[in-house]
């Protein structure tokens, strides 16, 4: 659709500049330079994604040198693999217990990623049409409320001194103590996945309510016409329907395998779930920022940036001979 | 026929029963903050959960004539305010350069661009280099970084080459400059995808506290939400101790808990959300529908 578009207005353009150069000669060469005027015009945009975004590429070398705070690079002793040499074996119990948070957490999130799907197809079939916007508005704010506010709410519910669940659960005499909910080590990672969801479900369902909408009309009259009922139409239209979009969304969240994120993880830690809330992205920030070792932390991130780059590509490449599209 | 609506209700009223429960999970914490903030310290001990009891907007009212906060509320309004603009009307004038097919190297200049978007050199690369640029301990360390989203320039340069070119050529005819038919006919025709790209990063900008984090430790750069970060983590005696510093002065009879304090933060952090959200919902839908069409 948008190609064609696009066809259509670069076909209108050539006529347009035939038609400007059959009338006054020259006409090519006065479009050439405001060419040149315009990559001009771009150019402090480029220098600015150039110096924000491809300059700290630059900074990879710093994982080869034995780099001090303080000291210049050249000035610094080239050391080649050492630190990724480290990574695996003086610092490997580590790593692998950061590798092991990640991907565990991941791993759940990728799990509960149907429930995204069921909450798109049941919020679908919901009657009333205001009240499904207020579901609709009320479910999709908390994706936009700030990880330290998400913290806070959580804080304020959950805490074992004076938390509201356990306030009322005491008060109901469910409870004979107070329960650590954000101090235990033995939920962390069902905790965690449950926030991501309360803070995520309603806007990842867009997607699918989206998908939804573009399902043929006519798929569900003839089904209606065929005497299907409501579980079947859903099984046999709407799910075959969104399971493009679903298989692309869960690629892009199996390519994304190494990245949580640093934020739920910084402020939800704590010494008492500190095993497993330390996430890769965390551990560079420890090592880098806290403990100051900038070249191992260094080397850290190149190794998650590479991995996921190549994770991506080959989903990208199954994607493509499967689906015959590509997803990026 | 029987069987078959009984079905129907059934599901129906579990269903509906289900959404507003999860609604009221979504929303309810931010209520019971709310009324918890404006309540009497010693009914809060109690339990307040249905509406306020005691109403009393003493702990606001010292906590806004407080200086950490009051500064840190100014920052986060500042970079929220001037990175928008900056952002919106950069990636704006850059994605319609990006649609002129008479750039050369514009096809090379779009791909360095969306790269961005899977490019990541890690935390202390980033963080060196803002370092030799200057901005650590800088308010432009909260500005320049975003001025060029990828995400950003994608939508915008989707919607732009679905202007008809018949519009624009109009006013070249009349001999307009590239800056003057963008101001004149690009930008105001694409207000509703500006309108969406303009929401989308001031909530970003307002919830942003990671660079503020790594890099700035200036306290009248401090960012709201780094100020309600700090509170949170500070343990218990720290809170009391620091609730107690700042209410030192107050005059009224009433108590104010450490509790008070940090629901009060958090209130006057989550408001502009709060506030604005339910009106420009449809334009982060928007925008995450137009972003699912590839660039």
């Amino acid at each position: 659709m948008l190609a064609m578009q696009d066809r259509q207005r670069v076909a209108r353009r050539r006529v347009d500049l035939k038609a400007m150069a059959a009338g006054r000669t020259g006409a090519g060469s006065v479009k050439r330079k405001q060419g040149w005027t315009l990559l001009l015009l771009a150019l402090p945009f480029i220098a600015v994604v150039f110096v924000f975004y491809y300059v700290p590429l630059f900074g990879w070398v710093y994982g080869f040198f034995d780099y001090k705070p303080g000291i210049p690079l050249n000035r610094s002793e080239f050391v080649g693999l050492k630190y990724l040499r480290i990574a695996f074996t003086e610092q490997g119990m580590d790593l692998a217990r950061v590798l092991k948070n990640s991907l565990v957490l991941s791993f759940l999130g990728i799990l509960v990623s149907p429930l995204y799907v069921a909450f798109a197809i049941l919020l679908n079939e919901m009657r009333g049409k205001l009240l499904r916007k207020w579901v609709q508005v009320t479910t999709t704010l908390p994706n936009f409320i700030s990880w330290v506010l998400v913290y806070s709410v959580f804080y304020v519910f959950f805490a074992v001194s004076d938390g509201v669940v356990n306030n009322v659960l005491i008060k109901l005499e469910w409870l004979a103590r107070p329960f650590n909910f954000l101090g235990n080590s033995e939920i962390a990672w069902g905790f965690q996945t449950l926030v991501g969801l309360w803070k995520g479900l309603g806007w990842g369902a867009i997607i699918y309510l989206a998908a939804i909408a573009g399902i043929d009309q006519e798929l569900y009259d003839a089904a209606k016409v065929d005497g299907a009922g409501r579980f079947r139409t859903i099984w046999h239209i709407t799910v075959p329907g969104i399971m493009p979009t679903f298989v692309v969304l869960l690629l892009l969240n199996v390519s994304n395998m190494l990245n949580n994120g640093f934020e739920q993880y910084y402020v939800f830690y704590n010494a008492l779930v500190a095993d497993k809330l330390d996430v890769i992205d965390y551990y560079v920030y420890r090592v880098g920022l806290e403990n100051n070792d900038f070249s191992y932390s260094t080397v850290l991130g190149m190794f998650k940036t590479i991995v996921s780059v190549v994770v991506l590509f080959t989903v990208n490449g199954i994607a493509k001979r499967i689906r015959g599209e590509s997803i990026i | 026929m029987w069987p078959g609506r009984w079905h129907d209700v059934l599901f129906h009223t579990l269903n509906t029963a289900f959404f507003v429960l999860f609604a009221l999970c979504c929303i309810y914490p931010f209520y019971y903050i709310l009324i918890n903030s404006v309540s009497d310290p010693l009914q809060v001990t109690k339990g307040v959960y249905l509406w306020p009891e005691g109403f009393n907007l003493t702990v606001y009212r010292e906590m806004l004539s407080q200086k950490t906060i009051s500064v840190s509320f100014w920052v986060s309004s500042a970079r929220a305010v001037v990175g928008t603009i900056l952002t919106v009307f950069s990636c704006a004038f850059f994605s319609y350069l990006l649609t002129k097919k008479e750039m050369p190297f514009r096809k090379t200049v779009y791909r360095f661009v969306v790269v961005t978007l899977y490019l990541n050199a890690g935390l202390i690369p980033w963080y060196l280099t803002m370092k030799m640029l200057g901005l650590k301990n800088s308010f432009w360390l909260y500005i320049l970084p975003t001025v060029i989203v990828g995400f950003f320039v994608i939508l915008m340069k989707t919607f732009i080459e679905q202007i008809p070119a018949a519009l624009e050529e109009a006013a070249v005819v009349e001999g307009a400059g590239y800056l003057t038919v963008f101001a004149k006919i690009i930008f105001p025709v694409s207000l509703p995808i500006v309108a969406t790209i303009t929401v989308f990063n001031a909530v970003n900008q307002w919830n942003a506290w990671m660079d503020n984090l790594f890099l700035v430790n200036d306290p009248n750069l401090q960012t709201l939400q780094l100020t309600l970060l700090n509170f949170l983590k500070q343990s218990e005696a720290l809170a009391q101790e620091t609730t107690r510093r700042m209410m030192g002065n107050q005059t009224s009879g009433h108590l104010i808990s450490p509790q008070n304090v940090k629901m009060a933060i958090t209130m006057i952090v989550t408001a502009p959300i709060l506030l604005i959200y339910p009106f420009m919902q449809r334009y982060f839908v928007k925008g995450i529908m137009l972003g699912a069409v590839k660039g």
